[in-house]
């Protein structure tokens, strides 16, 4: 993994800048299952990438295939496409619930703190349950407005599968 | 004996205008397909991009049998079973990468690229029991043409090119994409559905679905992009039967062969900066040649049984069982100076707005797949219509059928030979 998993000073999760950016996690996972894509894509800032690559080691992602690599032009489309209709795979989309946990804090500061977790997401459709596992990695910039001014700048989810073959989804990581 | 519909074999299912809906759902049918065509015929393991080294090596499948495809010191490829000759284990278990050889975790017993048993430890119980020239890897017979690579089981079938036929000329149009370059492989996705491996074999000949399925994805190109797609009602835009079960879908006929270019087609004004950035290292002919090609070539080459060469990159299926299969889209780029890695990032960027399990076409072609399947369930003697485009069809000089884009002459070819296949004893 590109990430380093031995830093010498574990970060508490009790840090609260930590636990912000834990909130915001939480928060974004459940605007995901609730399909809230519109609110979803405002977490993001304006030069904000959400990326799900299909190497599950790199992260020259410019350079590489990708399942996902939306700066905000992309994600703006492609939350037309999972809101406006015509996409009959979002139309008829599995019902999801996630739980986000195991988190890692990799940096925290007062203006960013960078998170790894892992996600644990079923997909449940037409009688059959999917299982969507992966590592997450959020970089988070802190607002010094407050909680409600937190934004994501990075979001990386690297399946475990990510390499072989996965269903085709109506809806987002 | 009373001609009952379930009393009829495979082949009587399949008419000229119609199948029956039990070829997507029976599973014996579905194990006589795995014996009688992928068992049989030439099945695409590989592009040759994949294997640029000797001891290259790539991991896949022939029908539902485990292969590695390697390329030997000398330079030959070739197709090994990925099963011990001892015990059966599978030699090998990464994707593709580098090896001397294989060795079988279980015994340690070893093989050579090209198959052959180079080692057996503890080799004294074997004395006078087995010969090692006997227990080579089991190898299939391996051909390839414009670096485009298959593999057969079936010894006495007819060389690839026969195979092939007048599909040769597709297969060399479709390497102009690479503007002077070869091609090469960039990247893959994988995914699966929940059916039958011919509902997809159908659906990259059927520019039918086209406007509606990709309605999402036409929403969300620039309009040129949107306007190049629009074949619709374009009388030049046609489907042509090529033999053996192979058939052409030109989208863009303009785009049929990248040669052919009088100058006057304007380039896409996306790729602006594009040209901005190759022209520092690239003539501006080169430069044109590559822009023109950046959606790849305007057709979709369809090759009977499990490839389509569409557009700008590979479709591959792989059969798993009568109602799931797995694809790869494998996406296509420019072997080039250093200069176009900026073309084939572009490319990736592309492919992945359409392709791939959170592209916005993908998805949207997967959920159609799925319902085919589920509703085929009903009234398995139903047919399915494959009839579109039958009254407007025209004979070529070849004595093939042409007919519009949208009209399912590459279906009827498919099946036609999916018959043929499925009839022989």
């Amino acid at each position: 993994m590109p990430e380093r998993t031995d830093a010498p000073a574990p970060i508490p999760m009790t840090d609260p800048r930590v636990t912000r950016a834990v909130e915001l996690v939480w928060r974004e996972a459940e605007l995901l299952d609730r399909k809230d894509y519109v609110t979803w894509n405002e977490l993001f800032t304006d030069d904000g990438l959400y990326v799900i690559p299909v190497d599950p080691t790199g992260d020259d992602f410019a350079d590489t295939l990708n399942m996902v690599y939306d700066d905000a032009r992309m994600r703006r489309m492609r939350v037309t496409r999972m809101t406006e209709g015509y996409a009959i795979a979002a139309v008829d989309a599995a019902r999801t619930v996630r739980t986000v946990s195991r988190f890692v804090p990799q940096s925290a500061s007062d203006e960013e703190v960078v998170l790894r977790s892992a996600q644990i997401l079923i997909a449940y459709k037409r009688g059959n349950h999917d299982i969507w596992a992966g590592e997450v990695l959020h970089r988070i910039r802190l607002s010094p407005e407050g909680p409600g001014g937190d934004r994501i700048t990075r979001k990386v989810v690297r399946l475990v599968d990510s390499e072989e073959a996965v269903p085709a989804a109506g809806f987002l990581l | 004996m009373t001609d009952t519909f379930h009393d009829r074999s495979p082949a009587d299912l399949v008419a000229e205008d119609h199948v029956a809906g039990r070829l997507y759902t029976d599973p014996g049918i579905f194990e006589q397909e795995i014996a009688m065509i992928f068992e049989r015929t030439w099945v695409w393991v590989a592009h040759e991009s994949e294997l640029p080294a000797a001891g290259s090596f790539k991991s896949t499948h022939v029908g539902r049998q485990p292969v590695i495809v390697t390329r030997d010191r000398r330079g030959a490829l070739h197709t090994l079973l990925n099963r011990c000759r001892h015990r059966g284990a599978s030699v090998c278990e990464k994707p593709q990468g580098l090896a001397n050889g294989f060795t079988c975790p279980y015994h340690a017993w070893s093989y050579g690229l090209d198959g052959t048993l180079r080692g057996i430890p503890y080799p004294d119980g074997y004395e006078g029991v087995v010969d090692k020239g006997d227990l080579s890897l089991r190898k299939l017979r391996t051909e390839s043409y414009g670096g485009m690579v298959f593999a057969t089981f079936d010894d006495d079938v007819e060389p690839l090119e026969d195979f092939l036929g007048d599909a040769r000329l597709w297969i060399d149009r479709f390497m102009k994409q690479g503007g002077g370059y070869p091609i090469k492989v960039l990247g893959r996705h994988r995914f699966k559905f929940r059916g039958n491996w011919k509902i997809q074999l159908e659906n990259t000949t059927d520019g039918y679905h086209f406007p509606i399925v990709h309605r999402s994805w036409m929403a969300s190109v620039d309009p040129e992009t949107a306007d190049m797609m629009s074949f619709m009602t374009d009388p030049a835009a046609v489907t042509h039967a090529l033999g053996n079960g192979h058939s052409v879908m030109q989208m863009v006929p303009e785009h049929s062969d990248l040669d052919a270019d009088d100058g006057t087609e304007p380039l896409q004004s996306r790729f602006d900066p594009l040209v901005r950035e190759l022209s520092r290292t690239l003539d501006p002919t080169r430069v044109r040649r590559l822009i023109r090609a950046m959606h790849g070539t305007g057709f979709n080459l369809n090759l009977f049984p499990n490839v389509s060469m569409s557009a700008a990159f590979f479709r591959v299926l792989r059969p798993i069982s009568v109602d799931e299969t797995w694809i790869e889209h494998i996406a296509i780029g420019v072997d080039g100076p250093p200069g176009v890695e900026a073309v084939n990032r572009e490319r990736l960027r592309i492919h992945e707005h359409f392709q791939g399990p959170f592209g916005f076409g993908t998805p949207d072609d997967a959920e159609g797949w799925d319902r085919v399947q589920r509703g085929a369930r009903g009234a398995p003697e139903m047919p399915i219509l494959i009839n579109r485009g039958l009254a407007r069809e025209t004979t070529g000089p070849d004595g093939r059928p042409t007919s519009h884009v949208t009209d399912e002459t590459g279906m009827r070819a498919a099946y036609a030979k999916w018959k043929e296949m499925m009839s022989d004893a």
